[in-house]
Order: C-alpha cells, then sequence, then structure tokens
C-alpha cells in the first residue's frame, strides 16, 4: 500500500514537470529557460527518489545522488555561460 | 500507525508545495519572482518528501532488522543534502547571471547590485 502511494506522488511530480516544460519550451528570455530547467531538475531527483522508495530498489537513490550533482554542475556551467565569463 | 499518519502529511506537504513551485514559475511576471518560486518551494517541498521516504525506510529497518536495510534512509539523506546545497547556489548563478546579461526586474523601484555595479566601475574608470 506504501508503494502504491509512493508510486502515485511521483507521478503527480510527472504531471508537475510536464507544466514546468510549458515554462521552458515558452520562455521569453534564455534565463527563463534556465530556471525551467532548474525546476525539472530538482523535480525529476525528488521523483527518482520516491520510485527507489516504491520498488525498495536502493540503486534509485543512488543515480538521484548523482544526477543532483550531475544538475548542479549544468546550471553553474549555463550561468558561466550566459555571463559572458570563460568557462 | 502514527508513523503512517506522519508519512501522508508530509507526502501532502511536499506535494502541494511543488505544485505551488510549478505554478509560481507559470504566472510569476519576470526571471527573478519566477526563481524565486522554482527555486524555494521545491527545495522546501524536497525536504518533506525525503523525510517522508526516510520515516519509512526506517520504519522498514526497525521492522526486519537487517543491516541492508540501512541503505535506502542514509542515501536518502545524502541525496537531501545534495540537494540543499546545490540548489540555492545555482538559483544564485542564474540570477547573477540573468542580471549581468541585462535582463531587468519588472516594475523594480530599487536595484541595488546596478547601483553597486556602476559605482565599481566609476571607481575602476577614474
Amino acid at each position: 500500500m506504501m508503494g502504491s502511494l509512493f508510486l502515485g506522488a511521483s507521478v503527480f511530480l510527472v504531471i508537475c514537470i510536464v507544466l514546468a516544460m510549458i515554462r521552458v519550451i515558452k520562455g521569453p528570455t534564455v534565463p527563463d529557460r534556465v530556471v525551467g530547467l532548474d525546476t525539472i531538475n530538482t523535480l525529476v531527483v525528488v521523483a527518482m527518489i520516491l520510485c527507489g522508495a516504491a520498488s525498495r530498489e536502493s540503486i534509485y537513490i543512488d543515480v538521484a545522488i548523482v544526477y543532483a550533482l550531475l544538475s548542479f554542475i549544468t546550471t553553474i556551467l549555463i550561468a558561466r555561460y550566459l555571463e559572458g565569463g570563460e568557462i | 500507525m502514527i508513523v503512517e499518519i506522519l508519512i501522508y502529511l508530509f507526502i501532502a506537504i511536499g506535494l502541494t508545495f511543488n505544485l505551488l513551485a510549478v505554478i509560481g514559475l507559470l504566472r510569476f511576471p519576470d526571471v527573478y519572482t519566477r526563481l524565486h518560486a522554482g527555486t524555494k518551494c521545491t527545495t522546501f517541498g524536497s525536504i518533506f518528501l525525503c523525510l517522508a521516504v526516510m520515516i519509512h525506510a526506517l520504519r522498514i529497518w526497525y521492522l526486519n532488522g537487517e543491516p541492508s536495510s540501512s541503505i535506502m534512509p542514509i542515501h536518502t539523506l545524502i541525496a537531501l543534502i545534495a540537494i540543499l546545497i546545490t540548489n540555492p547556489t545555482g538559483a544564485h548563478a542564474i540570477a547573477r547571471a540573468a542580471h549581468r546579461s541585462g535582463v531587468k526586474p519588472v516594475k523594480a523601484v530599487v536595484d541595488d547590485l546596478e547601483e553597486d555595479r556602476e559605482c565599481h566601475s566609476k571607481k575602476s574608470s577614474t
């Protein structure tokens, strides 16, 4: 029963991700799109953790840790590029 | 019993704040307010969702008592710490980059960062 609860929560997060993707597609300026991507990254990490709890596989949570750190590097890299500094 | 109520409550709080974050991302007028909604609310919601998973995993560990069951709460804690460190830092970097690339706040009365930069450039030119 708890497993289906966590799975339902992650499906809800997927709906949130689709809504945030509207901002990525529509965003008038480039930083708007980056903000949308940052939000999507956090939601994906949490959805992975919930999927790991639903299926009792701790490997999903390890993947979520690596995804969080890599998405942080991506955000910093795009921000540096927008600033016009050297990468 | 009370553990299940706590898990339901934490999942409800986390999902509500994540939904509010996405609605704010769609509805707010400019980059800085969108950043405010899209980063703070997702961080707060993630804390509560990770707490729900940690309580669930700790209960499984308490019930069956195997040492291998301790992997899930500890790794969830590590993922939570990673989110807590990286999310505000990334938001700060995006806001700085947006300001430097020339996106102005809508209806801003006071822009301290712009005044600070002008002051700095005057000092360096003279």
